[in-house]
């Protein structure tokens, strides 16, 4: 048994793959809702388990007394896991098809493991949220789409599994998409996927079930493949938060600088306009270069080096960012966090701040209200923040920051807490006015901001 | 207080709309590589490189140089020496150290064995022994990070583990106790003695690394590439006769036509009936495997259920 990777039933002439792309997902679903077996039946379908893998966990079924593969046992890698049947931490799975490569971030369903269903979805331009088809929309449910929406994942689907268990019935199945997508709605996700599916028989998730042909939608993988991944770099502003100054002092490039880092958002072109931040000086992008040689113009998410055509004063911690739209700068940072440490987030915790490649300290000043992602609802904070938990907060920080809205620009905007005394990540944060829309509308409630 | 500016936008933005062109999968990977070089390189003060002659850390250097080009690799190499090692990966390695002029460092097992500090097994494997040295030479250079070519996609318990993973003093991982991991802010902060293992290749699967290869013209030691041997069958493995110890009065030499498609120690890499001459040759037939490359050429991994999670946990990549 191991974990997977991308061999395929794809026609493998090299020279192929480069028209294929990206998607990265994250799948969510809680105990017992058969997320690893809709996983396991993905790769497996997708031609992606080998022999090897399968023969382990042939073997691994049959020393537990099963009467059949455990497709699940596919993707539980951990001793733990194993002995409790249950996913503990974010695991990665690789697949992939003919058009397109896919990066699964497999998050565990469990209410105490919240904080790693926020790592795996952080970075998910889709998440798959399951639901059993008996059961419908249930608590864990309305967590997870929360925490999808929360974060902005681009897209989400709703996958109805267990369909076998209710007879394949059209009825029990719009009844739950329809429930979904009314809660959705509230969070400002408004493009659900519904997909009934049954992992464990395999309908609908890569193969066409032919006892549900009244869904006349896509199967889970036809969906997978045809969700867009581009984004439109020319309505984004531009970000580039500078890791690295390159200076050789080489006989060959005695005087090169250059500013290394990974365009966040937005696109750069030769001449353009830049700031820095927080320093506030402009100048002009003299040249873009890579070591496979200069380019004219570059977009998000690629890494290149920035040379500037005046001497300024840049260093890793700055972003340069592009002078119009106008940049927001300051040291008074509200946002909405999820804290990720067992140790408590009171108000007056002095913290290490991230945002983009700049490190700054700050206090937490106010903390609260938090939001009760089951309702919804902001409720007050009655003491510090706990595992889990996810709220408002207001930091000031010793030096300023860049202060992109996240609501905005989900490539920005984001933050970590850290620890100053062990350097543990404490929270993970959303910067400016609360992601959720609903979550300021809730009458005779604390409202965010 | 606030102190919240703003800069002015006194130009209209520059320039036309052109819709920006889809990078491709292997453009990401190599993209968000190249950034995980350059925020430890940033963020941290002794970064080191593993590099065993293998593929995966070839293309880890590859992107490295891309990184901090026109500079030169601002770390050094380390290699783990097991003591057991194909003469044409040594030859490579030394030819790369030579050519872009890089500092490396050798931990070496058969000097471990012979200071007493690790004890050979019997069955002759080395591989887990060399959890001891990289361990000593980390602390003995005081490394603070050290870049390893592990895949997600190797091994299951290699699938749970971050793209930064922190260890304590005594090199142990605690998948339990793991640091999430957002966006791609990624956290070195560590205590003194402790260090964080960087794994730039965490999204990359086997065939992205030799598709990569092939996209780059990555040059790689020949025993990567079809060729005659002299092998032997031992755990339905075609191992190399050496002075490693093997192989045994019972087990048959024979010459075969052979690749490998990892490498490590000689005791415990399995080659595989190939004839595969070139990079494309390779792409058709790891495509078509229905093998994973532990499973097709790693005696030690095939130890328990859970071996390379114990292994992890002791210090070992």
């Amino acid at each position: 048994m191991g974990t997977h990777t991308a061999h395929t039933t794809e026609p493998s002439t090299p020279g192929a793959h480069h028209e294929r792309d990206l998607l990265r997902l994250a799948t969510a679903g809680s105990v017992d809702d058969g997320k690893s077996t809709l996983i396991g039946r993905l790769l497996y379908d997708t031609k992606s388990v080998l022999a090897d893998q399968l023969a382990a966990v042939e073997r691994a079924s049959q020393a537990r007394g099963g009467d059949a593969v455990d497709l699940a046992l596919l993707t539980d890698g951990l001793r733990a896991e194993r002995e409790q049947g249950i996913t503990i931490d974010v695991a990665y799975r690789y697949f992939s098809t003919a058009t397109r490569a896919f990066v699964l971030a497999d998050t565990p369903g469990h209410v105490q493991y919240t904080r790693n269903m926020v790592t795996g979805a952080s970075t998910a331009e889709l998440a798959i949220v399951l639901v059993d088809a008996r059961h419908g929309v249930v608590q864990q449910t309305r967590r997870h789409a929360a925490l999808a929406a929360l974060l902005r994942v681009p897209h989400v689907v709703l996958a109805v599994n267990k369909m076998d268990l209710v007879d394949y019935s059209q009825e029990a199945f719009t009844a739950i998409a329809e429930e979904f997508s009314a809660y959705a709605a509230q969070l400002g996700v408004t493009a659900v996927r519904a997909i009934p599916v049954s992992a464990l028989t395999g309908d609908n998730v890569v193969e066409r079930s032919t006892r549900m042909p009244w869904h006349a939608g896509p199967t889970l993988l036809e969906h997978l493949e045809q969700v867009p991944v581009h984004r439109d770099a020319a309505t984004e502003p531009f970000r580039f938060p500078v890791q690295y100054v390159i200076r050789p002092r080489t006989a060959e490039h005695p005087d090169y600088r250059g500013y290394a880092g990974r365009i966040t958002s937005g696109s750069v072109r030769v001449g353009d306009e830049v700031a820095t931040v927080p320093g506030g000086v402009r100048s002009r992008v003299a040249g873009i270069d890579t070591f496979d040689g200069p380019l004219a113009q570059a977009h998000a998410p690629r890494s290149v080096t920035l040379r500037l055509e005046d001497d300024v004063d840049v260093a890793r911690g700055d972003t340069l960012v592009a002078t119009h739209p106008a940049t927001t700068v300051g040291t008074d940072l509200a946002g909405t966090v999820c804290w990720l440490a067992q140790a408590p987030g009171a108000p007056g915790a002095r913290v290490l701040v991230r945002t983009g490649t700049r490190t700054v300290r700050g206090v937490l000043q106010e903390v609260g209200p938090l939001l009760d992602v089951d309702t919804l609802r902001l409720e007050p904070v009655s003491g510090p923040l706990a595992l889990n938990a996810i709220a408002r907060v207001r930091l000031h920080l010793a030096e300023p920051v860049l202060l992109d809205e996240f609501a905005d620009h989900r490539r920005t905007g984001t933050f970590l807490l850290i620890d100053p005394l062990d350097g543990a990540t404490l929270a993970a944060g959303m910067a400016g006015r609360s992601p959720l829309a609903s979550s300021v509308e809730v009458p005779g409630r604390c409202r965010a901001q | 207080m606030t102190s919240t500016t703003s800069i002015p936008a006194p130009s209209a933005p520059t320039g036309g709309t052109a819709p920006a062109p889809a990078l491709t999968q292997l453009d990401v990977l190599e993209s968000e590589a190249v950034h995980i070089f350059r925020e430890v390189a940033g963020e941290l003060e002794r970064p080191v490189l593993l590099f065993s002659g293998g593929k995966d850390s070839i293309v880890m250097l590859h992107l490295a140089r891309k990184a901090f080009w026109p500079a030169p690799v601002p770390f050094p190499v380390m290699h783990v020496d097991t003591g057991h090692n194909f003469p044409e990966v040594i030859a490579y390695r030394d030819d790369v150290v030579a050519r872009l002029r890089l500092r490396l460092v050798v931990a070496s097992v058969q000097d471990a064995i012979d200071e007493g500090r690790v004890r050979e097994l019997p069955g002759g494997s080395r591989n887990p022994l060399q959890t001891v040295p990289l361990l000593d030479a980390i602390t003995a250079h005081r490394f603070d990070a050290v870049f390893g070519g592990g895949r997600r996609d190797e091994e299951k318990a290699r699938a749970k583990e971050r793209v930064f993973s922190l260890r304590d003093a005594h090199g142990q991982w605690d998948p339990r106790r793991q640091r999430p991991e957002l966006w791609d802010l990624y956290n070195g902060r560590h205590s003194p003695g402790e260090h964080v293992r960087v794994f730039p290749l965490s999204n990359w699967t086997e065939l992205d690394v030799w598709r990569y290869i092939e996209r780059e013209q990555i040059g790689l030691p020949p025993i990567y590439y079809a060729h005659e041997r002299d092998v032997f069958s031992r755990d339905g493995m075609w191992l190399t006769a050496g002075d490693w110890g093997g192989p045994r009065p019972d087990e048959a030499v024979a010459r075969r036509t052979v690749r490998y498609r990892t490498v490590g120690d000689m005791s415990c890499t399995g080659a595989v009936d190939s004839t595969a001459r070139t990079v494309a040759d390779v792409i058709l037939e790891v495509a078509a495997s229905r093998l994973t490359e532990r499973g097709a050429t790693r005696a030690d991994d095939r130890a328990s259920e859970a071996a390379m999670e114990d292994r992890k946990r002791e210090g070992y990549f």
